[in-house]
C-alpha cells in the first residue's frame, strides 16, 4: 500500500522538544479512499472492499467495494442536484468548471504520485494530468457557448415565433474508461455537467486512486453536491444497475465488452435511456473533446407561440 | 338564443330546424386498385407468401382493397435492393441531383393533392379537411424541405463532414400515413441513406399511393421500397442483419421491444413514441382561446396523435367556466363521415382501437372520475367515438397517466405554477406540453420547466417541415423535422 515504510526523518527540533532525535522515524497516514455521494465522502454502505494492485504486484489501497444500495443513494443524489444545476447560468457553471480545473492544477503532483503508482511513467502521469486539466478548461469555455451553436429559430409558415434549444436530459450513469483512469473520467464528465446533467460515475475498476482524489477536488472546486458522485467497484457487478434504474435518462459506456454492451442496450429499453458507446475514442487527441460529446446528453425542446396577427395585417415594415 | 340541457351546459341552438347540409367529397377523384403488391426495386412485386389482406374502410367497414402480406423473404428483397441502390446509385449521386429528385417527389405530391387526401381519409377514417388542409400539404412541404438540405450538409454540423448511414427502415404508425411517410423518407433520402418502409396495417394505401409517385418520379429503383403487412414485417426490418438504420413511431411497448432486438448490433435508432400531454390553463389565459386550443389538442385527428393534449390542468378559479365552456364545444362538434367537409370527427381507425378507448372510458369510470360526451347521434357502420372527457380526475388514475389515443381528455385542476409543474412532469412521458396565460415571463418559466420536446404555448398542435419534433424520456429519442433531423441519418465524421 501507499507508502506503508517509516521514513527517517530528517528534521531535528530541539528547543522546542518536538523531535529529540535526528534519527527519529514518522509514520506516514495513509489515505482512505472512499467514494464520492452528495458532496459527502462516505464508505460503502456494504462494508465491503477490495484492494487493486499494480502490476509489480504492490498494493493500492483499501478501495470501497460499491453495492446497488450506493449506486442507488447516488442516483438520490443526483437527481435532487439536478433542477439546481440545470438551473444555473450557463456562465455560471462555466465559472465552476473553470474553478475545477484550477483546483485540479494545484493538485497535480498527488496526480502525477498517484498515476505513477498505478503503473504511468513520469511522463505520461504528467502529460495525462495536463491534458485532464485542459480538458477541463475546454469543456468550461463551452458551457455557455453550445447552445447558441446547437440552436435554431425555425421559419415556419405559420404566424408562429418557434425555436429549439438543448436541454439537459437528466440523471446520467457513467462506466468510465478502465485504462485512462484520469484522463477519461474527466474527459466524460465534464461534457455531461457542462450540459447542466448531473451524473453517478463508476471510476476505473484496477486503477481507481485518481477517481477518489478527483472527488476532492470536485468538493473544493464550488460544483454543488450531488451534481458528480464518483463511485469505486466493480463494472462486472454494477453495469447493469447502472442501466436498469428507471431515474436515469442516459447511460454512458467507455469499454468495448460486447456482451455488456448488449446487456446495456437490452436494459436501457425499460425507461429508454439514451445509450452512448465512447469506446472507440482516443482521449489523447483532438477527438477526445468537441461539442457533439455535450449534446449527446441533451435533448432538443421546440417552442412555439403565435405571432399576433391583427385584422389580416401583413408582416411588412 | 341558447338553452339549458340536462347537463347543465348551454347548447347554442340558432333554429331548431338548422343543421348542416352534408358535403362530401367525392370518392370518384381517387383510384384505389383492387390489390396492391410491394414496391420493391422500383416494381410492383407479388409476395412470396401469395397472401394478401384487407384494408377496410372505418367509416362504413366495407373493404376498399387488399394489400400484399410481405414476409422474411420479401423484406429482404427490399433491403437488398436498397443496398445495391445505395452502393451504386444513390451514396455516389451527386447531393445536387439527389436534391432534385426529392423536389420533385414534392411537386407530384401537390398535383396529387385531392387524390391522396381522398384515400387518406378513406383508408384511415380522418376527416377529409384535416387530411386535405394539413396532412397532405405538410407531406408535400416536407419533402420540399428536406430536398434542399441535401446539398448543404456541411452547413449543418461545425466542424464536421457527414456520411449517410446505408439502409434505413422505416416504420410508420396509422395515425398519419402519409405525413409519417414523409417524416420518414425526406430526411433518410435527402441525406443519402436509401429506404425500406413499412407502413401499418391499417392504412396502407396512401403510402402505396406515394410509391407510385416514386415510380412516376424516375426515383432509381431500390432508393425507396415499401412493403406492407403487420408486425412480423416490421419485426423482420428491425432484425435484417443489413439494415443499418431503423427509425419508428409508434407505441411505447413496440418502442421497447424494437430497442432491446437491436442489442448486439451496431444500428442506430430514433424512437418517436406515445405521450400523455399536459396542457395547462392559467386564469389569466384568454379562456375562449384556450378553450379552442384544448379541443383541438385532444379532438384533432379523432384523439390518435401522440403529442394530443390529453391531460388538461385547469388553474381552480377558472375550473368551472372551462369545463362548462369545453362541455358546450363538445356538443357542436360534427361526428361522422369522415368524407363529409362539415365533419369535425371522423371514425376511429380500427375496431381494434375502438375497444381499446372503450375500456379506457370504463376504467376511468371505474376509477370514480366523472364522464362527460357529446350527445351527438353516431352513424350506425363504421367505428366512432363520441368527444369526451372527464372530469374529477386524480393524478394517479390511469386515464391521467396511460395514453389513450382516442378523443378523451382527463382535465384536473390545479393551484399554484409549481404545483402544476410537479404534476404536469408527473408522467413517464414527454413528447409535448401546452400553456394558456396572457403574461410572457410565466409562459416562459413554464415552456422551460416542463420536461417535453415540443411545447406550445398559447397554441397547440402546430407542426411545421422546419420545426424539429420528438420526445424527452418514454417518449423517444432522435428527432425528425428542421436542422435537427438531419442528424438521426447522418454519421459525423472528424
Amino acid at each position: 500500500m501507499e507508502k506503508t515504510s517509516i521514513k527517517k526523518s530528517s528534521i531535528s527540533i530541539s528547543e522546542n522538544g518536538i523531535e529529540k532525535k535526528a534519527s527519529a522515524k514518522r509514520l506516514a497516514v495513509l489515505k482512505t479512499y472512499k467514494i464520492y455521494i452528495g458532496g459527502q465522502f462516505p464508505r460503502t454502505e456494504s462494508g465491503r472492499y477490495y484492494i487493486p494492485t499494480n502490476a509489480a504486484g504492490k498494493k493500492l489501497a483499501n478501495v470501497c467495494l460499491s453495492s446497488r444500495k450506493d449506486f442507488r443513494d447516488a442516483v438520490v443524489a443526483a437527481r435532487a442536484a439536478f433542477g439546481g444545476w440545470s438551473g444555473r447560468a450557463a456562465f455560471n457553471r462555466s465559472q465552476v468548471l473553470y474553478r475545477m480545473a484550477e483546483m485540479l492544477e494545484g493538485r497535480k503532483a498527488q496526480f502525477i504520485e498517484e498515476l505513477i503508482q498505478q503503473d504511468a511513467g513520469k511522463s505520461k502521469a504528467e502529460k495525462e494530468i495536463n491534458l485532464a486539466i485542459d480538458r477541463l478548461i475546454y469543456y468550461a469555455g463551452w458551457c455557455d457557448k453550445f447552445q447558441q451553436l446547437f440552436s435554431a429559430v425555425n421559419p415556419v409558415a405559420t404566424a408562429h415565433f418557434n425555436f429549439s434549444v438543448p436541454e439537459p436530459t437528466g440523471v446520467v450513469s457513467i462506466i468510465a474508461p478502465q485504462g485512462d483512469s484520469l484522463l477519461g473520467l474527466v474527459s466524460v464528465i465534464a461534457p455531461v455537467i457542462a450540459g447542466g446533467n448531473t451524473c453517478v460515475v463508476l471510476a476505473s475498476e484496477t486503477k481507481p486512486l485518481c477517481a477518489v482524489t478527483f472527488a476532492e477536488v470536485l468538493n473544493s472546486s464550488d460544483l454543488p453536491g450531488g451534481v458528480v458522485n464518483i463511485l469505486t467497484g466493480r463494472p462486472a457487478e454494477l453495469a447493469s444497475w447502472f442501466t436498469d434504474h428507471m431515474d436515469v435518462n442516459a447511460t454512458i459506456y467507455c469499454e468495448k465488452d460486447s456482451e455488456t454492451k448488449k446487456m446495456i442496450r437490452e436494459k436501457s429499453a425499460m425507461n429508454l435511456k439514451r445509450v452512448f458507446f465512447y469506446d472507440q475514442v482516443n482521449w489523447y487527441t483532438a477527438e477526445g473533446q468537441s461539442p457533439y460529446f455535450i449534446m449527446d446528453s441533451q435533448e432538443i425542446k421546440t417552442t412555439w407561440h403565435p405571432v399576433e396577427n391583427i385584422a389580416g395585417a401583413g408582416g411588412g415594415y | 338564443m341558447a338553452t339549458k340541457t340536462k347537463n347543465n351546459t348551454l347548447k347554442l341552438k340558432f333554429d331548431t330546424s338548422w343543421s348542416y347540409s352534408p358535403a362530401p367529397e367525392s370518392k370518384s377523384a381517387a383510384t384505389i386498385h383492387k390489390q396492391y403488391d410491394l414496391f420493391i426495386d422500383g416494381e410492383w412485386q407479388k409476395p412470396t407468401s401469395k397472401k394478401y389482406f384487407d384494408t377496410i374502410n372505418p367509416g362504413n367497414e366495407e373493404k376498399l382493397s387488399e394489400v400484399a402480406d410481405a414476409g422474411t423473404a420479401d423484406v429482404d428483397k427490399a433491403v437488398k435492393a436498397a443496398r445495391r441502390a445505395y452502393e451504386k446509385v444513390w451514396k455516389k449521386m451527386p447531393a445536387k441531383e439527389r436534391a432534385k429528385y426529392i423536389f420533385r417527389i414534392a411537386r407530384m405530391i401537390q398535383e396529387k393533392a385531392r387524390e391522396l387526401a381522398i384515400i387518406e381519409s378513406l383508408d384511415g377514417g380522418k376527416p377529409i379537411r384535416e387530411s386535405r388542409d394539413f396532412d397532405v400539404p405538410t407531406a408535400a412541404n416536407h419533402f420540399f424541405y428536406y430536398a434542399g438540405w441535401a446539398d448543404k450538409l456541411e452547413y449543418a454540423f461545425p466542424n464536421r463532414r457527414t456520411e449517410p448511414l446505408g439502409v434505413a427502415g422505416q416504420i410508420i404508425p396509422w395515425n398519419f400515413p402519409l405525413l409519417m411517410a414523409a417524416w420518414k423518407i425526406a430526411p433518410a433520402i435527402a441525406t443519402g441513406n436509401t429506404v425500406v418502409l413499412k407502413p401499418a396495417e391499417t392504412t396502407p394505401l396512401t403510402a402505396l399511393k406515394l410509391a407510385e409517385i416514386l415510380q412516376e418520379s424516375d426515383l432509381p429503383p431500390g432508393v425507396v421500397n415499401i412493403i406492407t403487412g403487420a408486425g412480423a414485417t416490421g419485426a423482420a426490418i428491425v432484425n435484417h442483419p443489413d439494415i443499418n438504420k431503423i427509425a419508428f413511431t409508434g407505441s411505447t411497448d413496440v418502442g421497447k421491444i424494437i430497442q432491446r432486438a437491436i442489442a448486439g448490433t451496431n444500428k442506430k435508432v430514433t424512437l418517436e413514441l406515445g405521450g400523455k400531454a399536459a396542457n395547462i390553463i392559467f386564469e389569466d389565459a384568454p379562456i375562449d382561446q384556450a378553450v379552442e386550443g384544448v379541443i383541438n389538442g385532444i379532438y384533432f385527428n379523432q384523439g390518435h396523435v401522440c403529442c394530443a393534449g390529453s391531460r388538461l390542468y385547469v388553474q381552480e378559479s377558472v375550473a368551472k367556466e372551462v369545463i362548462r365552456k369545453l362541455k358546450d364545444r363538445i356538443e357542436s362538434l360534427i361526428v361522422g363521415d369522415p368524407l363529409d367537409k362539415n365533419t369535425d370527427i371522423g371514425a376511429i381507425n380500427s375496431r381494434q382501437q375502438l375497444e381499446t378507448i372503450h375500456k379506457y372510458l370504463s376504467i376511468g369510470k371505474k376509477e370514480g372520475a366523472e364522464m362527460y360526451e357529446s350527445s351527438c347521434r353516431l352513424p350506425g357502420k363504421g367505428f366512432y367515438c363520441r368527444p369526451t372527457l372527464f372530469t374529477n380526475v386524480a393524478q394517479s388514475n390511469r386515464i391521467a397517466q396511460e395514453e389513450i389515443f382516442g378523443p378523451v381528455l382527463a382535465v384536473l385542476t390545479f393551484r399554484t405554477d409549481d404545483e402544476v409543474i410537479e404534476k404536469a412532469n408527473n408522467s413517464p412521458y414527454g413528447l409535448s406540453a401546452g400553456v394558456w396565460t396572457d403574461k410572457g415571463s410565466k409562459i416562459f418559466n413554464m415552456t422551460k420547466r416542463m420536461r417535453a420536446g415540443v411545447v406550445w404555448a398559447n397554441t397547440f398542435n402546430k407542426f411545421d417541415p422546419s420545426s424539429p419534433f420528438g420526445g424527452y424520456k418514454e417518449s423517444g429519442f432522435g428527432r425528425e423535422g428542421g436542422l435537427h433531423g438531419l442528424a438521426p441519418y447522418l454519421n459525423l465524421v472528424n
